[in-house]
Formats: structure tokens, sequence, C-alpha cells
């Protein structure tokens, strides 16, 4: 982790003393420092803030998407809590979830692992090459997966075929289909998260390694030992990061197979999306937004606190 | 001690060759829908859909890319995709690097709340507020505008919490000095800590611009004129349920719509990898 450059910056500035002068009254400093906040705050009050408190609103309301809005209490909430097709989106979100987070997240870290050492031969062109994707936009690949798994003229179909393995038509089948909008995915994140691992890596003191050689540790004693433990944050963000991604899961969604087959990868953007945009049910689109903004605080918030702590730890 | 370091050598050597074994299995894995995309925008129709199907064109053609370019008003949405992506990431530096020098540089009153509300923002996820913010953006007539694609995005508490993570990070003593020299606190912003800045910046605006090029959803959302998408969302159209378009085309425009970011991101990877992996821990 890059403990010690973070606290550094989260320390609050040192004291200007005499300089503080120099920087005028405290009424010219707050004045200026808001000349230099209006534009961002202006942009994030009106295009976030805002639209948060007003999907709020409208998750009361039958709201049509015509102007017409009716307050209705709790309703949009209770159907949210009792409609078969949310409870599937749901559904399908957490195992969108469970098959990417472990998934994404243990190949990164494999690779870290692998890579983390200064003599492996051609090191940085791995790790050029295991981040490409990373900048390959989830529509693009959902084509080039679409296209290699295709049922008549996909190549990975074909080679597949010749080890012995019958996939089908992968994107029909109620089982593969999940399966196979989630390897887009891993494919597009893991180069991610695989940095991230590396960084951490990096900053474990090669002493600690030393040290455990000493002891007469192997190299799965030391990695259990020495490295797992001291990549434990960097291991707490990841997971927080890949489960919030997989939460939100759309694009390649949209693209692969519409939610399909049969709903079996309608996820709750995808269920957002389509009530709020085809069947322009506002007010329950907006409790149904309500209820992602909610898994996404929580999961922030246990981020937030789990940083929150390792920053005291440091600056104690 | 040299027979030790011997049996160290044996030790390493067939592990060593393992690991790049492995590395090499998967990193030819990743790079196989890429590899796809390339050869299939140069393959003839019959051999695109021939069987057995094959990585390597037989013979190379720029069919696809004349075909894509046909279906589509491409140049216009490649012009799109380079006005949306470039304009959020350009006025989303100028006012999130405002934002947050007065937040790492400046004593005010109300720093810490503001810098905490900041930070909850960054929580909420933009699929959660879509509806509301379309509503606004249409009752602004901006809906299939590019202000409609700009305005929403041009400032952000992430690059606000980045860019004020850097600046906490550089020296006080030049600007203290410059303000002694009578320089105002915007000259002390754009002629001291700006130029330190360059590196936070560049990663910033990458990913901003990686980001916004590839996002589909919001395009999606906010233009319904096919003139006005991204090339992100523009491809979408051509596939469909019937998939009618045939793949050659697709992986054409595919790799047109992919290409000016990878080059960006091939000439500077080093940093930008080394940057992405350190902004993600912050």
């Amino acid at each position: 982790m890059h403990a010690p450059p973070t606290a550094r910056r989260y320390r609050p500035p040192a004291p200007l003393g005499g300089r503080r002068r120099a920087t005028g009254s405290p009424a010219g400093r707050n004045a200026r420092a808001w000349a230099f906040l209006a534009p961002a705050l202006i942009i994030i009050g009106l295009f976030v803030v805002w639209p948060m408190v007003s999907a709020l609103r409208l998750s009361f309301m039958d709201a049509s998407g015509f102007g017409r809005e009716e307050f209705i209490g709790l309703e949009n909430y209770l159907t949210v809590f009792t409609d078969p097709d949310v409870r599937d989106a749901v559904l399908n979100t957490l195992w969108y979830t469970v098959l990417f987070t472990p998934t994404a997240v243990i190949a990164a870290l494999a690779l870290a692992l692998l890579l983390n050492s200064p003599r492996m031969p051609f090191r940085s062109f791995f790790r050029t090459a295991l981040f490409v994707p990373f900048v390959v936009s989830f529509a693009v690949a959902a084509f080039a997966w679409s296209y290699l798994i295709d049922p008549q003229v996909g190549l990975l179909n074909h080679w597949l075929r010749g080890m012995g393995i019958q996939l089908g038509n992968v994107l029909e089948d109620p089982d593969l289909a999940m399966p196979a909008v989630v390897l887009v995915a891993v494919w597009k994140l893991f180069g991610f998260y695989f940095v991230i691992f590396l960084a951490g890596l990096q900053d474990i003191p090669a002493s600690l390694y030393e040290a455990a050689r000493m002891d007469g540790a192997g190299p799965w004693a030391r990695l259990r030992s020495v490295t797992l433990p001291m990549l434990s944050n960097t291991m707490a963000f990841v997971l927080v990061f890949a489960m919030i991604a997989a939460l939100q899961a759309f694009d390649q969604i949209y693209v692969m197979t519409g939610g399909g087959p049969y709903g079996h990868t309608q996820t709750l953007v995808m269920e957002i999306y389509e009530s709020g945009f085809r069947k322009l049910d506002i007010g329950f689109a907006s409790a149904l937004s309500y209820v992602l903004l909610i898994a996404t605080l929580l999961l922030s918030l246990v981020q937030f606190l789990f940083f929150g702590r390792k920053e005291k730890d440091l600056s104690s | 001690m040299s027979a030790a370091y011997r049996t160290r050598l044996r030790d390493v050597r067939p592990g060593t060759v393992l690991a790049v074994a492995a590395l090499v299995a998967v990193s030819a894995v990743v790079l196989l829908p890429i590899a796809i995309i390339v050869f299939t925008a140069f393959k003839p129709v019959a051999e695109v859909n021939a069987y057995p199907p094959s990585l390597l064109p037989g013979t190379w053609t720029l069919d696809n890319v004349r075909e894509v370019t046909s279906e589509l008003p491409f140049a216009r949405l490649v012009g799109n995709s380079f006005l949306f992506a470039g304009g959020v990431t350009a006025f989303a530096l100028v006012f999130d690097s405002l934002a947050a020098y007065a937040l790492a540089r400046i004593d005010f009153a109300g720093r810490k709340v503001l810098l905490v509300a900041i930070i909850a923002t960054l929580m909420i996820p933009f699929q959660a507020t879509l509806i509301p913010l379309y509503q606004l953006v249409a009752d602004l007539g901006w809906v299939n505008t590019y202000a409609g694609l700009i305005a929403p995005r041009a400032a952000d508490a992430f690059g606000i919490f980045f860019l004020r993570q850097f600046f906490l990070s550089l020296p006080r003593d030049v600007d203290a000095a410059a303000r002694i020299d009578g320089a105002s606190e915007f000259r002390v912003f754009r002629s001291v800590v700006l130029p330190n800045a360059v590196p936070a910046l560049l990663t910033l605006g990458l990913f901003t611009f990686v980001n916004n090029w590839n996002d589909l959803l919001w395009p999606l959302v906010f233009t319904t004129d096919s003139e006005m998408g991204t090339i992100t969302s523009g491809l979408t159209l051509l596939t469909g349920p019937s998939g009618i378009v045939p793949h050659g085309v697709m992986m054409a425009g595919s790799l047109i719509a992919i290409l000016p970011l990878v080059i960006a991101f091939l000439l500077i990877q080093r940093r930008f990898i080394e940057n992405i992996a350190t902004t993600g821990l912050k």
C-alpha cells in the first residue's frame, strides 16, 4: 500500500506561521476559496445532488414521464420488494457479482504475484498486454467476444469443439449467458485490479521477506504469512471496487443479450433502464434506483470506514 | 557457496519457465479479442463466414472499413466522440483543478465539511440519478446537444479529490514566496501549482477521456438522434436482435473505435499504469 505518501497527503497542511499574513484576511480567503470552488460546485450540485434529491421525490410518485405526477407513498417501494421481475433482476445481479468478483480478483492477484518479481523476463510486455483490455470499451469487448463464441463461425467455439467441449449457442443458453457476459467484464476489468495489486506488492518491505526467509519460511509460507496479510488493505479496496462494478453491470449485457434469454441476464441497471426509458414508469424506476444507490453507498461506506481506520493507524 | 548457488538456480529455473509459459498463455487469451477485431476487420466476407473459421485473413481487404463508414455517419460519430470525451476532459480538468486548489491550498471556513460532502457524492452511481438527470437535461432543451452530453460531467468529485491529494503533496514554499511578491491567488494557481501538477493532470485527463469515450449508457440516454451519438453508442445501432450486420463490418467499426485509445495508451502506458495504480489506492 502507498501508506506513507497517503498519510502525508491526508495530514492537514502545516501551519503557515508568519506567511499567513501574506494570504490576506480570513474573509478575503473565504471569498477567494468560494470563487475557485464555484464552477465545480454548481455543476455537481445541479447534475448530481439535485437529481439525487429529485429521484427520491419521484420514487414516492406515480409518474409517467409526461409530467403527470401523483403522490402514492411507498407503493413503488412495495412493488420493488414484491415484483417478481425485480426479484429476478436482484438475484441476477447477485449471481453476476458472485461470478465476477472472485474470478476477477483472483486472476488479478495471481498475475500480480507472478509479475511482481523484477527478475521475471518480459515483465513490462506482460504488464502492458494484461492492461490493454482496460482501455477497450465494454461495447466493443462485447462485439468481439460475441463473435468469438458465435455458434457457427466463432473461432473460440471452434477451438473448444476441437478439444471436445461443445458449448452450443452460449448467448441463447439460460445457464451459459450469464457466465458469458461476466467473462467479458472479467476480461475488461481484471487488468485494473492487477495493477493495483502490483502497486500494493511493491510497497511490502523486502526486509519482511528476509526475516521470513531467516526463519526458514518457504515460498508458500512467505505468501501466507507476509504477502497476504500485508496486502489485506489493497485486497479490501479491490474487492469493494469489484463489487460496485458488478452492481452496476449494464453495457456488455445490453449489447450481447439485451437481458435475455428469458430475462436470465436482466440486471438491476438493465431493469432501471427498461422501466425508466422504455416503459416510462419513472416513479418505479426511481425507487429501483434508490435500491441501487443504497447498495452502493453501503459498500462504499464499508470501504471508507476501512480506509478511515487505516488513516488513524498511520497517523498515531 | 557455488554449489548452493547452483542448487538455487536449479530451483528457480523450472519455476520461472513455467511462470513465463503461463503468462504467455494468459496473454494470448487476453489479446485474442483484440486480434480477432484487427484481423476480421480486413477479412473478405466469404472468409468471415467460412467454416472452419481462422484467425488470420487469407486475403486482406478494405471492404469492411468502406462498408461501416457508409452504414453509419461514421466521421460524424467519431467527431462526436472526440468532442464529447474531449470536452468533458477539458472542462473537468479546469473546474476540478480550481476546486482542488481551494481545498488543498486555501484555509477557508467550512473546508472540512465541504471535502466530506464532495467525497460523499463520489459514492453516488450515475445510473441511480439517470432519470431525473435526463428530465433536467430535457427541461433545459439539451437532449441531442453537445451541452447535454458534456455539461453534467464538466466537473466531478473523483477528479477534485484526486487533484486535491496531489496538490497537498506539492511543497508550499514557492507559492508563499510568490504571494509575498504580490502574486494573486489565481496567479499562484496558474503559474506555480498547475505547472507542477502536469503528471497528475495528464493521468486524470486520459482516465476521464477513456471513460467517456467508452461510455455506452450516457450517450444512449442523452442522444436520440443517431447523428448525435458517439462511436461507442453508434456501433450498437448496427447490432440489434436480428444481427443483420456482418461480423466483418462490426469488427472494422470496433477497430476504428478502439484505435485512438489504444495508440494513446501505448504511447504513455508506463506512466499511465503507474498513476492509475496509485490513484486506485487513494
